[in-house]
């Protein structure tokens, strides 16, 4: 495999006449932390269906570690990891059945999901916590544990879906150390967020217009590039443009 | 006469063992915007949800446009509007006739309260045949938006209209918003996101089920102890390593493109003596600037874990 997590060529997806991903072109280097953000309707969902393998595009190219998104996707699966806030934990498991149910299938044996297990809920400080159902847990720590379970196997690339919505500004912020340091164990991580001080924290961000990547780039060349001081205004600029909008 | 009054408002649910709403006291003046501000599980909800008379409070008393929220139920379901965090319009219904199940239901006509709601309506008009489930999230917005307004309500009650919306689109919710204040619609918003508090006359901060602080935007952040500085250099990563390592500091969080920094001591050398330490860790273009504290800053300090 080469140096790139992910490389995309004129990847395009079409729902009969409504193009939801417009020929977009980029690459993610390996152990890169890509920001992927888009008003509501951008196509962002789309081609993140596509990236997890969940989705085969209309024209294009694109592999994920290393595999093709038209050929491959079952290999795709099994070397990501996906964690979005809508959908992350069973609630009525608890801790410790819910790292053993998702490490189980991705193919951990019986004693890598006790030692990651272990080592996992240590690093998150709830060791104490195994036998608690998931439900009882505060919304924050619900959130890191499911992030820890989405990177169990080790995946070459975490795809994270919008997954701070919500929780409280410490909790974000804590959640964003558990982020690099993934990152610093070399996996590529992939987050979309509506919040944009945390597109500042990503090595490059796109944004996603209409179903077109419109621009991409490191944050400080995003923000010398539209002439502003922030992400959000560099934001408000594109989207605004935006002629669709919507899911 | 205030709008909305809540004196130790408490809410619990599985018979007392989750504590959701904890002696919550604040009002709200007639005509006003205000803000309840907190993260998912502050008990947000719940107050909503006791206010618009969906639940009975366990302890305390509230009114709302001067009736009782337990005694005064009829009366202040006929005068507010509510527009819950879910989306709650009949999917199966289009655009016009939800609106018009609604009118109907308030004994009113689209025609009689268009007014108000002609700025909103105006955007989604082109697809009022559609079915409402078949709505993009905005549009689905702006016809909740309309539904809650089309009886012309004294009080309106909007539990997170802008959670999981992009920037732009929560832009113009908020420029909506303050049109309808200027018709004199006394408004009570909740949000997780920091950056809008500054919209609302005032803020409620809360978490944990308990309210931390009722004021101003302006005057909530005066309130912050001590000097704030922003500092950023190229290497923002480790710098939130070495800033925390600092033996001076007495908070740091990662603020968009720099680090939030507080002193334990606000002595007139700090800055000099941490560029003299970031130098020695090999930081480059290191820049450190006093900047007033936002809202955000605020709520870390006082929030819960933001002690820990």
């Amino acid at each position: 495999m080469n140096d790139f997590a992910i490389q995309a060529d004129k990847l395009t997806k079409r729902f009969d006449d409504f193009t939801a991903v417009d020929a977009i072109t980029f690459d993610v280097k390996k152990g890169e932390i890509f920001g992927f953000v888009g008003a509501n309707g951008a196509g962002k969902t789309t081609a993140m269906r596509i990236l997890c393998g969940l989705s085969i595009p209309t024209s294009g190219t694109a592999t994920v570690a290393g595999f093709d998104v038209y050929k491959e996707p079952e290999m795709i699966k099994k070397n990501i990891g996906y964690m979005s806030q809508k959908f992350s934990l069973y609630e009525d498991l608890t801790v410790m059945e819910n790292i053993t149910f998702y490490a189980g299938i991705y193919g951990l044996s019986d004693k890598e999901i006790k030692d990651r297990g272990a080592e996992l809920l240590e690093r998150l400080g709830i060791s104490h916590e195994a036998k608690t159902f998931v439900r009882a847990l505060p919304l924050g720590w619900r959130q890191k544990l499911s992030f820890s379970v989405a990177v169990i196997h080790q995946p070459k690339i975490v795809f994270l879906d919008e997954p701070t919505g919500g929780v409280d500004p410490v909790t974000r912020r804590q959640f964003w150390d558990l982020i690099y340091e993934a990152s610093d164990r070399g996996i590529t991580v992939f987050v979309t967020t509506h919040y944009m001080d945390e597109a500042e924290y990503c090595n490059r961000v796109s944004v996603m217009v209409d179903g077109r990547i419109d621009a991409l780039d490191t944050p400080s060349n995003l923000k010398k590039q539209f002439n502003v001081d922030s992400m959000n205004k560099v934001f408000y600029q594109l989207a605004r443009e935006a002629k669709r909008s919507g899911d | 006469m205030d709008a909305i009054t809540l004196d130790n408002i408490t809410k619990t649910y599985n018979k007392g063992a989750v504590l959701a709403v904890d002696k919550a006291t604040f009002s709200v003046n007639e005509g006003e915007m205000f803000g309840l501000i907190g993260p998912d599980g502050a008990g947000k909800t719940s107050i909503f949800r006791v206010l618009t008379t969906l639940l009975l409070p366990d302890g305390g008393s509230g009114t709302v446009a001067g009736f009782d929220i337990v005694k005064e139920y009829k009366e202040i379901r006929n005068c507010i509007g509510y527009m819950p965090g879910r989306f709650s319009l009949y999917q199966d219904l289009s655009v016009e006739e939800n609106l018009k199940f609604f009118a109907t239901i308030f004994e009113t006509t689209i025609e009689e309260n268009y007014d108000l709601i002609k700025d909103i309506y105006v955007q989604i008009e082109p697809f009022k045949t559609r079915r409402a489930g078949k709505l993009s999230g905005g549009m689905k917005q702006k016809l909740a938006l309309c539904c809650a307004l089309i009886h012309k309500p004294k009080v309106l009650f909007l539990d997170e209209p802008t959670t999981g919306v992009d920037a732009v689109s929560r832009v113009e919710f908020w420029e909506m918003l303050k049109r309808l204040k200027h018709q004199g619609i006394t408004i009570l918003v909740s949000t997780p996101y920091m950056d809008e508090a500054i919209l609302c006359d005032r803020i409620a901060l809360i978490q944990g089920g308990k309210i931390l602080s009722v004021d101003s935007p302006g005057n909530t952040v005066k309130k912050y102890p001590g000097k704030m500085y922003a500092v950023h250099s190229i290497n923002m990563h480790q710098l939130l390593k070495d800033l925390r390592a600092y033996p001076d500091t007495l908070s740091c969080f990662t603020f968009g493109d720099s680090m939030h920094l507080t002193f334990k001591e606000d002595n007139d050398d700090n800055v000099v003596k941490l560029t003299t330490y970031l130098a020695g860790k090999g930081q480059k273009d290191v820049e450190i600037k006093n900047i007033p504290a936002g809202i955000e800053d605020y709520f870390i300090k006082i929030s819960a874990t933001g002690n820990e």
